[in-house]
């Protein structure tokens, strides 16, 4: 308390210090007088009288000084001294200023940028209530090699019960709904959920209500939730829309409630995320098949809460005990051999684990250039320090106390820090806008990216702790000035400046090292882009560009005029004969959402029963399976390998018949000819309601392998089946030519529209596009690590070039002795640009010992380049020592220029 | 030549409540002196230390000051005890007193009287 009072006391000082200062120094002007007069009247001269009177008062600037001290808070006073000081000297010098300030702006500008990234994905990724408590809780079959394989109602029932959530929800991964009605009919992304899944998530409606989370509606409940969104959008906010009929699907559903705002679906992508409604379900009923234990609702997610005070690990340890026991209790259901388990994913990550590398490379490039600038700007400082060397000198002499020396350094650095990261902060205000159409649209949370508090917060944080550390080496070794020496040398180089020099060799070398590093990483991304983006896709996109569009799938299968795949079929047949018929168009042909290559989220895996070796479902391995009409094959260039491929008699009265890629024919029949074969491939819940056994399907055709799935992925097994045997509602039409994309869309929406006016028309890319699409997230850290790398590598070529040239002006006396004494100039040159050889080649090793470390870190992010290719590595050496020795040039062409006798003259 | 004692830290506040108590109204130079007078030229008072005292005796509340004229008519700042003054001054003279008693008890003591 008392330190408390004395801190107040003080403080009030501060403000009225300087009263209190003149109010002492009148006391003792007055004090002196009375004593001299006294002084006076004993007798002696005035001018003895005022000595002696002083005399016996004592020091009085002396006693000013201490009474101040005691009085005032000095490091506040003095910070706001060295303030003062740090401006003068930095507007004197703004050459200096700028490049240090500018340096700063960019290190912290861009880790501020990236920080922001991160900031709203991998730190604030959920916007629900006590996020740690939701968890993913995934069904895998490691035994045949399945993962995510969608989890029953009876096994959801025994999620609920078992006691370690609040409450666990399933929940469709999203799909598109037709909403009719309106102008155009409208394609929407929806959502079926169980009925407690606002309530799992935390979350309530701005208007009306969400679902009863005790309903328990075994279909559909008809009730539907929209998004705030749509609800502006489509409904301009129209406060009566709770009662509303919509027709989604030619199904009447009543708007129940609109979501709040922000409310965003959980999902990492903004594709998942917008999903504007929401239909309550109870996964159990017309038009879902009867609950089964073993029938598995593949495509759906359960999103749980975990019970207050459960750790995921506890929880997970509580749920193996849960899968053993039913295990047990149901052998038929689960067999041995599939292995299956119940694993739990924190929503956090499953939501971000598919970047979180990638941005954590960003961070760790983005700090590898801030640690640059900062190397960089303390550089600056130590040049500078050998300008001020007297001035330093000076002012040791008249008896500056050495810390005060360093505190002042110390403000001129953090100022010059401070002022970096603002304006860094300033250009990243100025420029965020065109910086967020640089991040690929897949990253989750894109919307979510701002620069806010935490962020400004953070960019401050790390310009007040950069200034301290890069400002604290070159302000101590500053203010070790050998005072006699430099003064004596008239500040022209000192005994202190070697280990000045040393210093400054230090910190190139390690600027060389970081952008070394950060050229291997940048190096090692270009080439596995590069690498990715040369891979032969085993299909071509040329010319080629894809529209969707969906059939309505009414809950009441009798209600669909696309029911079964001889009524679809006169449809697709018509909507192709249509489409041959549009200007540039050569081929066409249709294929569902999983024959889209590379432009779907998630493929439809099916268990794919072989026959004589597995029975049932939840035994077999699943398998991708699209399915396309007979042109598929041809436009997009997937050569037949074996057997046959679909024709146009091959319809739903005539036997199945399926094509597989060479993946399927390796993995699943390895030393046996696939073809002739019988598979079974579950069917979806809709199929599952029409026809309760399907019938065997026999494999015609090999087709050669295509990464249809990922650029990256080596090849996966496919199974294709034709569309005129198998009805899907989620349409691809594919045309191949010369098209207008800006013009096609319309015309393939005249067209089908004309066929059925219901059906919306949407996303109209070309191949190319999503190609180049699916690899945005590696561009992105591509481009940006390489533009880190390009900084680096330039401020390191500067730092390298201002150590040579100040080594150069500190020597120049001694070289032009040598030169005096008749040395040849080109020693003279040899000699400065071994300097900048050894530096460098201190920089390289260094830095490829860092290099080495950081590329086995990021080996999961190269595709096709080892983390240690001697190509890159010896480049990027090559590159940088090229560097150092240019840098160096300039200045040891200056050294061998030296006249000897204007040199010696002047000192 | 032997130095002159340090005054004693915090006696010179005790020193200078006295004679304001004892003197009434005082102006700086008027204490100064009195002290000298007092300890008889045996204790060596850096005159200027005077006055932070009386800077922070005042801000603590003890003593209050406002200017007047000194008997020679300079304008001079007077200084006067405060009622909290007053009763530091006395709690003070106590512990001193008593500190003073221990001391002196411990000085009469002779190694007969404690066997």
């Amino acid at each position: 308390m008392t330190f408390l009072r004395r801190f107040f006391i003080r403080l009030s000082h501060l403000a009225t210090g300087w009263s209190a200062d003149q109010r002492l120094q009148d006391e003792i002007a007055e004090h002196l007088a009375f004593q001299t007069e006294e002084n006076l009247r004993a007798g002696m001269s005035p001018a003895e009288a005022r000595r002696q009177a002083t005399l016996k008062l004592g020091a009085a600037q002396a006693i000013r000084e201490h009474h101040h001290a005691e009085h005032s808070i000095p490091l506040i006073e003095n910070l706001l001294f060295d303030l003062r000081y740090a401006v003068r000297m930095l507007l004197r010098s703004p050459g200096f200023s700028f490049i240090a300030i500018a340096t700063m702006a960019l290190g912290i500008g861009a880790t501020t940028a990236i920080y922001s990234v991160i900031d709203a994905t991998l730190l604030h990724p959920l916007p629900y209530p006590s996020p740690a408590q939701l968890v993913r809780v995934v069904d895998d079959l490691p035994g045949v090699g399945a993962q995510g394989v969608g989890i029953s109602v009876p096994e959801w029932r025994d999620l609920e019960s078992s006691g370690i959530f609040q409450s666990a929800a399933i929940t469709g991964t999203g799909a598109n709904v037709n909403l009719t009605g309106s102008a155009q009919p409208l394609r929407l992304s929806f959502k079926q959920v169980t009925p407690n899944y606002f309530a799992v998530l935390g979350v309530a409606a701005q208007l009306g209500r969400t679902f009863d989370p005790h309903d328990a509606t075994p279909g559909y409940n008809l009730e539907v939730v929209i998004s705030d969104g749509l609800w502006r959008r489509e409904f301009g906010a129209d406060a009566h829309i709770l009662g509303k009929a919509l027709r989604l699907d030619n199904d009447l559903y009543h708007v129940v409630g609109v979501m709040p705002r922000g409310f965003r679906d959980q999902g990492s992508t903004s594709d998942e995320q917008n999903v504007e409604l929401w239909l309550g379900a109870g996964f159990a009923g017309v038009p879902f098949p009867p609950p089964q234990r073993d029938s598995r609702l593949r495509s759906r997610a359960v999103l749980a809460r975990l019970r207050p005070g459960l750790s995921v690990a506890a929880a997970q340890g509580r749920l193996d005990a849960l899968v053993a026991s039913l295990k047990k209790q149901y052998p038929a259901e689960y067999p041995a051999q599939t292995a299956w388990t119940v694993r739990l994913i924190p929503l956090s990550e499953s939501v971000v684990g598919s970047v979180r590398q990638s941005l954590i490379l960003l961070f760790g490039a983005v700090g590898l250039v801030l640690l640059i600038s900062c190397v960089n700007v303390a550089n600056l400082l130590l040049a500078r320090a050998s300008l001020r060397g007297r001035e330093i000198a000076v002012r040791q002499a008249l008896g500056a106390q050495r810390t005060r020396l360093i505190r002042q350094f110390l403000a001129e650095s953090l100022l010059l820090f401070l002022l970096g990261g603002i304006a860094g902060i300033g250009i990243l205000f100025g420029t965020g806008h065109f910086l967020l159409r640089l991040i690929p649209e897949s990253l989750p949370h894109l919307n979510d990216i701002s620069i806010n508090w935490g962020v400004l917060a953070f960019a401050l944080a790390v310009s007040v702790a950069a200034g301290t550390v890069f400002g604290l080496a070159p302000a101590w070794l500053m203010s070790r000035f050998d005072l006699i020496g430099t003064l004596r040398q008239e500040g022209r180089g000192s005994s202190g400046s070697r280990e000045r020099s040393r210093a400054r060799q230090i910190l190139v070398t390690s600027e060389l090292a970081l952008s070394l590093v950060l050229m291997v990483a940048s190096g090692l991304l270009l080439r596995s882009f590069w690498d990715l983006f040369q891979v032969q896709p085993g299909f071509n996109p040329d010319r080629v560009m894809a529209i969707q569009t969906w059939l309505p799938g009414p809950n009441d299968p009798t209600m669909d005029p696309y029911r079964t795949a001889t009524q679809e079929a006169v449809l697709l047949r018509e909507i192709l004969r249509r489409s041959r018929t549009l200007p540039g168009v050569e081929e066409a042909a249709i294929g569902d959402e999983a024959a889209l290559p590379l432009g779907h989220s998630q493929p439809t895996r099916l268990p794919l029963i072989r026959e004589g070796i597995e029975t049932m479902d939840n035994q077999a391995p699943v398998i991708d399976s699209p399915i396309v009409s007979p042109e598929y094959f041809h436009l997009l260039g997937m050569p037949l390998l074996r057997g046959r491929l679909f024709h146009d008699q091959d319809l739903e009265d005539t036997p199945q018949v399926a094509v597989i890629n060479q993946a399927a024919a390796r993995t699943y029949w390895p030393n046996q000819d696939p073809l002739g074969k019988r598979v079974r491939l579950h069917l979806d819940t809709r199929g599952l309601v029409s026809s309760a056994k399907p019938a065997w399907t026999t494999i015609v055709g090999v087709i050669a392998d295509a990464r249809t799935e990922s650029l990256a992925d080596a090849v996966i097994p496919q199974i294709y089946r034709s569309l005129y045997q198998r009805p899907s509602k989620d349409l691809a039409i594919f045309l191949r030519g010369q098209l207008d994309p800006g013009a096609i869309s319309a015309q393939v929406r005249e067209q089908i529209q004309s066929v059925d006016p219901g059906l919306p028309v949407f996303h109209a890319e070309t191949l190319d596009e999503v190609l180049s699409d699916s690899l945005s997230v590696r561009r992105f850290s591509m481009e940006i690590v390489a533009f880190f790398a390009a900084t680096a590598l330039l401020l390191a070529g500067l730092g390298i070039y201002g150590t040579i040239s100040y080594v150069v002006n500190e020597q120049r006396r001694e070289i032009a002795v040598r030169l005096a004494l008749g040395a040849q100039r080109g020693n003279i040159l040899k000699m400065v640009l071994r300097r900048g050889v050894g530096l460098a080649a201190a920089g390289a090793g260094l830095g490829v010992a860092g290099a080495l470390i950081v590329s086995h870190l990021m080996a999961g992010l190269l595709y096709g380049v080892s983390p240690t290719d001697l190509t890159t590595f010896a480049g990027v050496t090559l590159v940088l020592t090229t560097l150092a020795l240019a840098a160096s040039y300039i200045p040891a062409l200056r050294a061998m220029r030296l006249d000897p006798i204007t040199t010696l003259h002047s000192e | 030549m032997k130095e002159k004692p340090d005054v004693l830290q915090g006696t010179l506040a005790l020193m200078v409540l006295k004679t304001l108590d004892v003197l009434g109204p005082q102006h700086g130079w008027g204490i100064a002196r009195r002290i000298e007078q007092i300890s008889g030229d045996l204790l060596a008072v850096n005159q200027g230390t005077l006055y932070p005292l009386l800077l922070k005796l005042e801000h603590e509340g003890s003593i209050a000051s406002e200017w007047g004229a000194s008997e020679n008519n300079r304008r001079a700042r007077f200084y006067r005890l405060t009622g909290t003054g007053r009763k530091q001054l006395q709690a003070e003279t106590r512990e001193w007193e008593q500190t003073a008693a221990i001391i002196a008890r411990f000085f009469k003591v002779k190694a007969e009287d404690l066997t």
